[in-house]
């Protein structure tokens, strides 16, 4: 394979080869972060931020070691849709995971800076009552 | 190099792994473990991942694709039915 006059083993090659571990060992590493994080957070809104992690970061990192280690354009679509499937699905997950968990308080009061949805959702079971 | 760093992203994959099973394991809500359950298929993806970097191939590329496609439906599915049974 010649890429950009340069032969197959040439110094493109290695800058590739380099650039393929290092994402894949820094995605593999965001997955270790994340692990940590759903052990020591002391909460399930501070979960949810460090599990997002490898979801979008971390599989991306993988994406483009796999794209760059096969070093061909035909893969890259596929790859693309993967990552934008991930995009598209883990804000629907966080969503309905947030909403169930404030709803339901698994939260902690006092690790919260700002609670904006504290009024609208007691509006709500206000008026909820009522209709009853 | 390839072989090294893969047994590296193995290894933390591995640890990660481990890590969100330990969360699964403890709960406390069902929706910490649905949680631990979405980080758990992503390292999944991402060990299928290292695997095609390092063998180079794309045989995976379809669980890879499927796999992030369908992974929310469970945990909105179980977001959507949780409901609070303390204090009541």
């Amino acid at each position: 394979m010649i890429v950009l006059g340069l032969t197959e083993g040439g110094t493109l090659d290695q800058v590739l080869d380099w650039i393929v571990v290092i994402s894949m060992v820094s995605g593999a590493l965001l997955s270790v972060a994340a692990g940590i994080g759903l052990l020591r957070f002391p909460d399930l809104f501070s979960r949810m931020h460090a599990a997002t992690k490898p979801q979008v970061l971390g599989l991306f990192l993988m994406l483009l070691s796999v794209a760059l280690q096969i070093r061909a354009w035909s893969a890259v679509p596929i790859l693309v849709l993967a990552w934008f499937f991930q995009l598209l699905t883990a804000p629907v997950t966080a969503h309905m995971v947030g909403r169930a968990g404030y709803r339901t308080r698994h939260l902690k009061q006092e690790t919260l800076v700002l609670d904006d949805l504290n009024e609208v959702v007691s509006e709500a079971q206000r008026r909820l009552d009522e209709g009853r | 190099m390839i072989i090294v760093a893969a047994w590296i992203a193995g290894v933390a994959l591995a640890l990660g792994a481990v890590m969100a099973l330990i969360r699964l394991a403890r709960g406390p809500s069902i929706l910490d473990r649905t949680l631990a359950l979405d980080v758990l298929l992503i390292i999944i993806l991402c060990g299928l991942c290292v695997d095609m970097v390092v063998n180079r191939h794309l045989n995976h590329i379809v669980f890879i694709v499927v796999g992030s496609l369908v992974a929310f439906i469970g945990s909105v599915t179980i977001a959507r039915y949780v409901t609070d049974r303390r204090g009541q």
